[in-house]
């Protein structure tokens, strides 16, 4: 028996990272929402690491918060330690990394979505999709309750068909022994869409009573760290940070794992899915490079008010009594108590070219997925698909166009191109690598790129837009002044000479002394007191804007000529068989990828520069034909 | 490639007398020849459709190069729509090729094939009833021009780019796990670690240069195979043609291959003349090579002199030869008419039609003329394209290169100066992708292969 458990304008299932960002965008852009997942217990979990941010990572953290959502609020409300990672590298890879207190992060998110008015949290599993003519208008849970909804969001995570292996050992199982989505991986098979099968994996936890770290190095967070909210101004948690430790495999470890490798279901058989090759288990590495004679084991609290270590290094799925082994081979856990051993869990997941970039299903209008059903692994990339799906099955409702970043507007970007475009054979973690323009996808200028969009689509409050315009306004002043105020070789001479610095001719300018890599704005300061009023912040934008301008005018260049392909539309109603000319190869892609525009065109693999040209005059033909009809 | 970079190409065809021009299209065409162009006058000042008499220089030396005319086209009245140049150089393959490696080296890009035909269309330049037959332009331009890249990618060139990528690849691969992994026990990297690399690539980049300058010449032109049974005149003719005319190089020392390689311009044509049976003949088992090698140089050649022995009765292996070479542009040559005709004409009249054959005799040096006669008017019938692609893509070849030495220049400059890593990986990696291009290969993808296959990394 069934019965009608309400209409909604957008419904998402799941709470984890990537849930709790799409129910957030919905219920914030003005559409009722309803958020449904297995347990309301593990809203915003973090079943693997205790962290959030690092290279490309913590980029994407900054885009959500640019955009509106709630990730970077919610870690700089929790952390326990604060670091800012590759300083001495240029400003676009400076990287912030936090430590999360992870019960805490899970309860001060559920807080927020349940004080967020438009937004309806229930507890149940969902199991089958309701579909009419073909598109997706709601769903059934387990216990029969049928919700209606215009735009639905699956956020699976790794619970559609759920597998945990350790060693021998394997059962049907969520992560952290939650339950698996099982019937809801079938109903998504029976309506023809493509999965896949995925594997990732966690290390054990420790206690911390009985780790000696007087064998450890102590990793330190920042004194003075900054944040990843654009919003975030202070916390109480700087001055209370916990460190973190490193220690290293010893040949002992590597000797008990080479005398078990016969037991490691990796390879044994046991395992089908294809794990990431980004991050290999212990048993993994040892194997693969053998010659290496230690590897890095970082000890991670997994918060204030908890003994639980997260041994980062050691994701492994050996069986229980060779964890155990492993961990006391390890120096300064050689009393340790094991609290939860690692394992590996293979879980499905949809192909990610059935997408449009918008992250709706090509096969079924009203669907949309984001996080790791999309074969992404990582709770930062989760947030960013959860928050554009979230926008996005909000505007379908209020029948607005979809919002797609480009690749040289956020990372978020390059995540979501890269699946819908060339899909995924294992679980995708963004690196900032993937980056055409990294120069350009900086952490500092995060709300440059996207404070604009996220106002105008009305997750950025008024107030704070005002601020950024602010921001944005005195740094052009300022990089205004200094290419026109002259600096006087007297004065500056003098300073120069104590830095070793080449000496000024007439008519130089404060901006090209500026470029100077050995001349910073607090120099150029002191020389010439700037009439605004600028804050860190700014300053900050004015002395990269400045001396890596070369650099950044160069990618601008480039994006800018790519522009034009991506503006540059593909009409949804176009027959590639019809286009004689492709290439038999370049049709079959096109066809099946279904390309928005010609610059996602020219990204698939196996798509020529002659196929491009030969879609650009088939196209216009069209258009003209098309415009003359009327 | 883009829709809206400014590009070039070679708009006459190689080798034809007198001028040849160079036409570059695009938004920065103006600008770009502007840079390498002495004159009165700023080609940015002309006005459209005026033509102005100067030279292209040398931009890094200021040096002149070349005496040219160039034609300035604004947008939107060109052939594109787009701002257009042409630079009207002389004849003759050593101008042309001199002026297109200048133009190469600015920001331009080669014309992909029929591309100029295609913005013109997507410009509204073309009608739209002519959309399909653009479209076949584009399809079997590219074809060709593939099948010809894939011919030129299996040589030495592409080796010694592929072990020069390698080491490019690695050293990115680690600046990468520095940015991506800091906290990963890897060396750090130090500024004389990327010096020393960008260094050792440079080198080996300037060695290929040298060897791609050198032999620029040498493998372009018609390829041309005489063909034919021993001693019926093969090499006296090679010897008559070269002899006449103006040849610009004779043999290639040190080739590995069985033929020996004459280049001679007959009528300002470029050919590049094959030999397949030359001096060995006196060496080896004669018949059995001769026919051997005769099918190789076949098989490569565009344009084939079929000789006969007049004086004789047909031979079993011509019989083989002729059904080989069906179709093929080709001119046939009755040598020896200064003798008594024993050859059945009324076979190979079966074979081939009476205005490609020549009768000659080139002992008594008679007909040659003739046979000259016959390669031009094959030539400027356009029923003999000369292989433009080869040749303008040797061209292509050096630029990038240079643009490719230039990248790792600023990256090593840019080490120099302490510049941060990430950036300097900017200019390494083009530096990458430039010579990728040569080969046809700028997938990104390998990058990460590479990162995970030479580091343990993992959480």
């Amino acid at each position: 028996m069934s019965y009608a458990g309400g209409d909604y304008d957008v419904i998402v299932i799941g709470a984890g990272h990537a849930g709790v960002e799409a129910a957030l965008a919905s219920a914030r852009m003005g559409c009722r929402t309803l958020m449904i997942t297995i347990n309301l217990d593990m809203v915003a979990f973090m079943p693997c690491n205790p962290s959030i941010g690092g290279p490309a990572k913590g980029h994407v953290v900054r885009e959500i918060d640019a955009l509106g959502g709630e990730m970077g609020r919610n870690i700089d409300r929790t952390f326990i330690q604060m670091r800012m990672l590759n300083t001495a590298k240029g400003p676009a890879v400076h990287a912030l990394r936090a430590q999360a207190d992870k019960f805490s992060y899970q309860h001060t998110m559920k807080e927020t979505m349940e004080k967020e008015p438009n937004l309806t949290m229930r507890q149940g599993m969902v199991e089958e999709l309701i579909v009419e003519d073909g598109h997706c208008v709601g769903v059934i849970t387990k216990t029969g309750t049928e919700y209606r909804g215009k735009s639905i969001v699956l956020t699976t995570g790794t619970y559609l068909r759920g597998k945990v292996i350790m060693g021998e050992l394997a059962y049907e199982s969520g992560p952290n022994n939650q339950q698996p989505s099982i019937k809801l991986a079938e109903n998504l098979r029976e309506h023809g869409f493509d999965l896949v099968r995925f594997k990732t994996g966690t290390p054990p936890r420790v206690h911390r009573d009985t780790i000696d770290f007087s064998k450890t190095e102590i990793q330190p967070g920042d004194s003075k760290p900054k944040f990843f909210s654009y919003e975030t101004v202070s916390s109480t948690n700087t001055n209370d940070q916990l460190p973190c430790w490193l220690t290293y495999t010893s040949v002992d470890t590597q000797q008990i794992i080479t005398e078990n490798l016969h037991r490691a279901p990796m390879f044994s058989g046991i395992i089908e899915g294809t794990g990431p090759r980004y991050c290999p288990s212990i048993e993994d590495k040892i194997v693969r490079f053998s010659d290496k004679p230690r590897h890095q084991i970082f000890l991670e609290p997994e918060g204030r008010n908890t003994a639980e270590y997260y041994v980062q290094g050691l994701s492994t799925s050996m069986p229980e009594d060779v964890q155990l082994a492993m961990l006391r081979s390890i120096p300064g856990l050689e009393k340790v108590e094991m609290m939860r051993n690692g394992y590996a869990i293979e879980y499905d997941a949809m192909v990610p070219t059935q997408l449009y970039p918008s992250l709706e299903t090509k096969k079924m209008p009203g669907l949309f997925t984001a996080g790791q059903i999309n074969g992404t692994s990582g709770y930062e990339e989760a947030a960013g698909q959860g928050v554009m799906a979230g926008i996005n099955a909000a505007r379908k409702v209020q029948g607005k166009e979809p919002i797609v970043l480009n690749r040289s507007q956020g990372y978020i970007g390059v995540l979501i191109d890269d699946l819908v475009t060339k899909g995924t054979n294992e679980p995708y973690r963004l690196l900032t690598s993937r980056a055409e323009y990294r120069l350009l996808l900086r952490h500092d200028n995060a709300d440059l790129r996207l404070t604009p969009i996220g106002h105008e689509i009305g997750l950025i409050k008024d107030d704070r837009y005002e601020r950024f315009l602010t921001k944005k306004n005195t740094v052009e002043l300022e990089i205004e002044r200094l290419s026109v105020e002259k600096a006087k070789p007297k004065e500056v001479n003098a300073l120069l000479e104590q830095s070793d610095s080449t000496q000024i001719q007439d008519g130089t300018n404060m901006l090209m002394l500026l470029r100077r890599p050995e001349v910073s704005y607090s120099v150029i300061e002191q020389l010439a007191p700037s009439p605004y009023e600028l804050t860190d912040e700014m300053k900050e934008q004015v002395e990269i804007q400045i001396k890596y301008a070369g650099y950044i005018e160069k990618q601008l260049i480039h994006v800018e000529r790519l522009q034009k392909m991506e503006k540059k539309k593909i009409p949804d109603t176009i027959e590639y068989s019809e286009i004689h000319g492709l290439a038999i190869e370049a049709r079959q892609k096109l066809a099946n990828i279904r390309p928005i525009s010609i610059g996602q065109a020219s990204r698939i693999s196996g798509v020529t520069p002659a196929d491009i040209s030969v879609l650009l005059v088939y196209l216009e033909h069209y258009n003209r034909v098309t415009a003359a009809r009327g | 490639m883009l829709i809206s970079d400014t590009i070039a190409a070679i708009a006459t065809a190689v080798g034809e007398a007198g001028i040849a021009v160079i036409r570059v299209s695009g938004p920065e065409a103006i600008p770009e020849v502007d840079r390498i162009f002495k004159s009165r006058i700023k080609l940015s000042d002309a006005e459209s459709h005026t033509v102005h008499y100067g030279h292209i220089i040398n931009p890094q030396t200021k040096e002149e190069v070349e005496e040219v005319l160039v034609t300035v086209m604004r947008a939107p009245r060109s052939f594109t729509m787009e701002n257009v140049v042409e630079v009207s150089v002389h004849g003759g393959v050593i101008s042309v090729t001199r002026v297109m490696g200048i133009l190469l080296q600015q920001n331009i890009r080669l014309a992909e094939p029929g591309e100029f035909t295609k913005r013109a269309f997507l410009n509204g330049r073309i009608d739209l009833s002519q959309a399909e037959a653009v479209i076949d332009l584009i399809r079997s331009k590219s074809d060709r021009a593939f099948s010809i890249a894939l011919k030129q990618v299996k040589g030495d060139l592409s080796q010694q780019i592929k072990k020069q990528r390698f080491t490019l690849i690695e050293t990115m691969a680690h600046i990468e796990v520095n940015i991506d992994y800091p906290e990963h026990d890897v060396d750090s990297l130090t500024s004389s670690f990327i010096k020393d690399k960008c260094s050792e690539v440079m080198e080996g980049i300037t060695k290929l240069l040298k060897t791609a300058e050198e032999g620029k010449i040498l493998r372009e032109g018609i390829t041309t195979a005489i063909i034919g049974r021993p001693n019926v005149g093969k090499s006296s003719l090679l010897n008559t043609l070269a002899h006449d005319n103006k040849a610009i190089v004779t043999d290639i020392p040190g080739t590995t291959r069985d033929v020996i390689e004459e280049f001679v311009t007959i009528n300002n044509i470029p050919l590049k003349l094959l030999d397949t049976a030359g001096i060995r003949e006196t060496l080896d088992i004669v018949e059995k090579i001769g026919v051997e090698r005769s099918k190789n140089a076949v098989n490569e050649a565009d344009l084939i002199l079929l000789v006969f022995d007049a004086s004789q009765p047909l031979h079993e292996d011509e019989l083989v030869l002729m059904e080989q070479i069906r179709g093929r542009q080709c001119i046939v040559i009755m040598n020896k008419i200064d003798l008594p005709s024993m050859i059945d004409m009324d076979i190979v009249k079966r074979y081939f039609n009476e205005e490609s054959i020549v009768r000659m005799s080139v002992k008594a040096q008679e007909g040659i003329d003739a046979l000259e006669n016959a390669i031009s008017q094959l030539f400027f019938s356009g029923n003999l394209e000369s292989n433009d692609l080869t040749y303008v893509s040797n061209v292509r070849h050096i630029a990038l290169l240079n643009k490719a030495k230039q990248s790792l220049q600023d990256a090593y400059d840019a080490a120099d100066q302490f510049i941060p890593i990430d950036m300097i990986q900017i200019d390494v990696r083009l530096a990458w992708e430039q010579l990728g291009e040569i080969i046809g290969d700028t997938a990104g993808d390998s990058l990460l292969d590479q990162i995970f296959s030479q580091f343990c990394l993992g959480k």
